[in-house]
């Protein structure tokens, strides 16, 4: 799209455009560009020089099966965070939507939660399920329910899930409510008078109507689960007990930043690009496709 | 006759019962969420205002109690946790430098280029509006060892200016004010050249105030974007003076043992949690407004 009518001149534009341009060209298409780079040689074990060795890093990363491990994880841990956080949120927008006394008041307390940053809502998870000082996890073991969140993988996992989804709903939730209300009072009405029951009324008039929202919401929920979630498990699990909570992205973090292994965190960057790049693309097809409606 | 009025009498009369039953229901099913969503803030709160002992015995209880001013003052004034002890105060000071800068610097950058893409024509033009969106499919954690390289090689490590700059390019920004400035009837940029006025004069006078509830909407998101950074700051700081708040809070957590100063580290994860927290509740409708219209 084009205005018609426009200044003249292109040293100025450039000028105004030059900021974003030189700070995207610096920091993101120079370091992109050197993952790239980097993912197609291999340092020797002083870090003195590198070889080219082709698609050796990747073959290397796809066929280990500690990385295989932490992307099942990652589905699983993923699936889990969207699909709980998608549900609350569902249920908690449907149920505010209703004309009932305090709704705005319902809503502001359910919109807050938005604002605690990942990290800290795992320092309150952790607070809550301690198996020493949280008052739930001394609850769980006082009940004859060994509960140890750090040595126990499956408690572990079920913590950063529970943690990671407690965060997004918000989100979903204001999206939801949005959608709900731009759903036409008509369209429901008619469904009434024909004498559908409101579950019915629900899943036959309201989901489908919600399903764009829905499914935008699950990508955003998907990129969130993947990259966003770093700050819990950094803060709650660090990856462990063992390597029950490492995901992705806590992966090229350990491989990168503590075990300095180059080409191998370089070559599993390259892979997580290309998912998020994936995923973009599928997220805007689906919205041209919306526009188009 | 007279059994058709009873009819409908009593028919009312279930109707209503059934509405205030589902009323109820919906009142239950809201306040358990609530409590979900607030029980572990309040946990936090009660948290802060115990002594070390109670907590480290495993005894919270579910009412507040007396150390509050204790703790507060020194999570304030020195910090806490066995590791290290960077006051709050200084991270608090670094967590709002850092949020307004990268709100400020998005908001400024994206205006001016958006402002360049939808009101001039030039060679290259879509090509830097590709380049700027692309971007969103780049976020930092793919990317994490070579910029890191890059902030080595231009001394940005363990500066403010390192935290800020490499996050203030926006493509979620940029896109959101191309897409209102497209709106801005051509007639308004007519009359500003018959008046005379220039580019800048234009931007500055019409466009800039036209502008005001998009920003207002975007920085409230953009703050509090910026205040929850995690692995950035995690990345690029290590001097305990540039500390933020939020990986300051779990820095002081360690290994999460039962003998850390939990009172002071809740009093810290409440300094943490309130300014974002404020200024949701205090800019609800702009908060909300920016969050639907950027993501769209």
């Amino acid at each position: 799209m084009q205005k018609k009518v426009i200044f003249k001149g292109w040293v100025l534009p450039v000028a105004l455009l030059l900021p974003q341009l030189v700070i995207t060209g610096v920091f993101f298409f120079w370091p992109a560009g050197q993952a790239v780079y980097q993912s197609f040689l291999r340092e020797d074990a002083f870090g003195l020089s590198s070889q080219f060795v082709g698609f050796e890093n990747f073959a290397d990363v796809l066929t280990d099966p500690t990385w295989l491990d932490a992307a099942g994880r990652t589905v699983l841990f993923s699936s889990a965070v969207a699909g709980l956080a998608l549900a609350v949120a569902l249920f908690l927008a449907v149920q505010a939507d209703k004309h009932i006394r305090g709704a705005d008041t319902y809503k502001t307390l359910l919109i807050w939660p938005y604002a605690v940053a990942p990290a800290v809502a795992a320092v309150l998870w952790l607070f809550m399920f301690h198996p020493n000082i949280g008052l739930f996890g001394r609850m769980l073991n006082g009940l004859g329910i060994p509960w140890d969140y750090k040595l126990n993988g499956g408690q572990a996992m079920l913590l950063v899930i529970l943690a990671s989804a407690w965060k997004q709903v918000s989100y979903n939730f204001i999206f939801f409510l949005a959608g709900l209300q731009s759903i036409p009072k008509s369209v429901l009405e008619a469904a009434a008078i024909d004498g559908a029951r409101p579950m019915r009324r629900f899943w036959t008039v309201v989901f489908p109507l919600l399903t764009p929202t829905a499914f935008f919401l699950l990508v955003v929920n998907l990129v969130y689960a993947f990259f966003d979630t770093f700050g819990v498990i950094h803060s709650l699990t660090q990856g462990g007990p063992g390597k029950a909570t490492e995901t992705l992205i806590y992966r090229v973090y350990t491989d990168g930043v503590m075990n300095l292994n180059l080409g191998s965190s370089a070559a599993q960057s390259v892979i997580l690009m290309i998912l998020v790049i994936a995923l973009t693309v599928v997220q805007f097809r689906y919205i041209e496709r919306k526009v188009h409606y | 006759m007279s059994g058709a009025v009873m009819d409908s009498r009593v028919l009312a009369e279930r109707t209503r019962r059934r509405q205030k039953r589902e009323a109820f229901v919906t009142h239950a099913c809201l306040i358990l969420g609530v409590l979900i969503f607030a029980f572990p803030i309040y946990l936090t709160l009660i948290g802060s205002t115990h002594d070390v002992n109670t907590i480290g015995r495993g005894e919270v209880p579910l009412l507040p109690g007396g150390e509050a001013v204790a703790n507060y003052a020194q999570a304030w004034g020195t910090g806490g946790g066995r590791y290290m002890g960077v006051p709050a105060g200084t991270m608090l000071m670094n967590s709002l430098l850092m949020a307004l800068a990268i709100a400020i610097g998005k908001i400024a950058i994206s205006l001016i280029s958006a402002y360049a893409v939808v009101f001039f024509r030039f060679p290259g033009r879509m090509l830097a509006f590709w380049l700027i969106f692309i971007t969103l499919m780049l976020p930092v954690e793919v990317r994490i060892i070579p910029t890191f390289q890059v902030m080595v090689d231009l001394k940005l490590i363990n500066t403010m200016g390192g935290l800020v700059v490499p996050l203030i390019a926006s493509a979620t920004a940029t896109l959101l004010f191309r897409q209102f400035f497209l709106t801005i009837p051509d007639e308004y940029v007519e009359a500003a050249k018959i008046d005379g006025a220039g580019p800048l004069r234009f931007f500055w006078d019409v466009v800039l105030p036209l502008s005001r509830t998009n920003i207002a909407a975007l920085f409230v998101i953009l703050f509090i974007y910026g205040w929850n950074q995690y692995l950035w700051p995690l990345l690029v700081v290590n001097d305990r003076s540039l500390e933020t708040i939020v990986v300051g809070l779990t820095k002081m957590i360690g290994g999460g043992d039962a003998q850390n100063e939990w009172n002071v580290i809740m009093a810290t994860a409440v300094f943490a949690l309130l300014p974002p927290v404020a200024v949701v509740v205090l800019m609800q409708r702009w908060f909300v407004k920016g969050l639907t219209e950027t993501e769209k």
